[in-house]
């Protein structure tokens, strides 16, 4: 019980730090460097609570697909120049004071809802969907996804697809002077349009109107 | 304080949306910040989801738990590919130069 308090306070506090860090950190890189710590803390306590498939599908999806991403568009960019302001803008704005508030009273309700649960939590008693011991993490997340929420799945999968297209209509352009081959034009030549015989008179020669 | 109870998990979770939050309103950089920041609430809400579900032992929330980070896979590649769009016609994503709308 102790190392598993010891852990839960290792991670959840590098976690948060790491989380400060990716809204305060001046180079957007460094965000990028700390959301990824934030996610592989966030991914250990996932292992360490007992959702072990989730906590490496964390790894897989964040850390191995979005933040590359994000380090990619960072990096084409020319974003990193930009450190010198960091709360402060150019412009005058009331932004800060508002966010504040907001963040707070935010954190405050979710506390709130936190401590009032503490004197109330007999709706555990009720019964769910299966969560049998003698099956892995893993296995028990296959025995309900394919038969409870295949529609779900499905409904995932579909949402993926128009994130796939929709990311390629927004950046793809069509680029001008770019000569392509075209296979319906080369294929549906005709020999009449591009042959021409010609009978030519001796010591004349041919004269093309071109 | 040893005990390690859902609060505990909870309040990280509830942490962590509150900087995300914080970080959408203070952020006056660039727009990459705050979609980072949209990542952290989607991370908070799957804190929130898998230890109900561990401690309720029920299943289902790590269903949802997948489905989300689809949802924020989705969001990552169609936020990013939007800045990428922006930038190429504007030559700047910082926020406070995006003001074409008014808002």
């Amino acid at each position: 019980m102790i190392a598993h308090a010891l852990f839960f306070y290792f991670f959840s506090v590098i976690a948060i730090v790491s989380a400060i860090f990716v809204i305060v950190s001046r180079n957007t890189v460094h965000a990028v460097f700390f959301l990824i710590l934030d996610f592989i803390s966030i991914a250990c306590l996932f292992i360490m609570i007992g959702a072990e498939f989730l906590g490496m599908m964390m790894l897989i999806v964040y850390v191995g697909a979005v933040a590359v991403l994000f380090l990619f568009v960072v990096m084409l960019m020319n974003v990193t120049e930009q450190k010198s302001s960091w709360f402060r803008g150019t412009k005058k704005s009331n932004h800060i004071p508002t966010g504040l508030i907001v963040g707070s009273v935010i954190l405050l309700e979710l506390i709130v809802i936190v401590g009032g649960w503490k004197y109330r939590d007999t709706f555990s008693e009720t019964k769910f969907l299966s969560f049998d011991k003698e099956f892995t993490n893993t296995h028990a997340i296959g025995n309900v996804m394919y038969t409870e929420y295949i529609h779900l799945f499905q409904i995932s999968g579909i949402i993926l697809l128009l994130a796939m297209i929709g990311a390629i209509v927004l950046t793809f352009r069509k680029r001008e002077g770019v000569k392509t081959q075209s296979y319906f034009k080369q294929v549906s030549r005709e020999r009449e349009d591009s042959v021409e015989l010609v009978d030519v008179e001796f010591d004349k020669g041919v004269k093309f109107d071109d | 304080m040893i005990e390690i109870g859902l609060g505990h998990y909870l309040t990280l979770g509830a942490v962590i949306f509150s900087l995300g939050t914080l970080g959408i309103f203070l952020n006056r950089k660039n727009v990459i910040v705050i979609l980072m920041s949209v990542e952290l609430i989607l991370l908070a809400v799957n804190i929130n989801l898998v230890s109900f579900s561990i401690y309720l032992q029920d299943i289902s929330g790590q269903i949802f738990t997948m489905l989300i980070l689809t949802v924020a896979a989705a969001e990552a590649a169609i936020g990013l590919a939007i800045i990428v769009a922006y930038y190429r016609n504007k030559g700047s994503i910082r926020v406070e130069e995006i003001d074409e709308m008014k808002g």
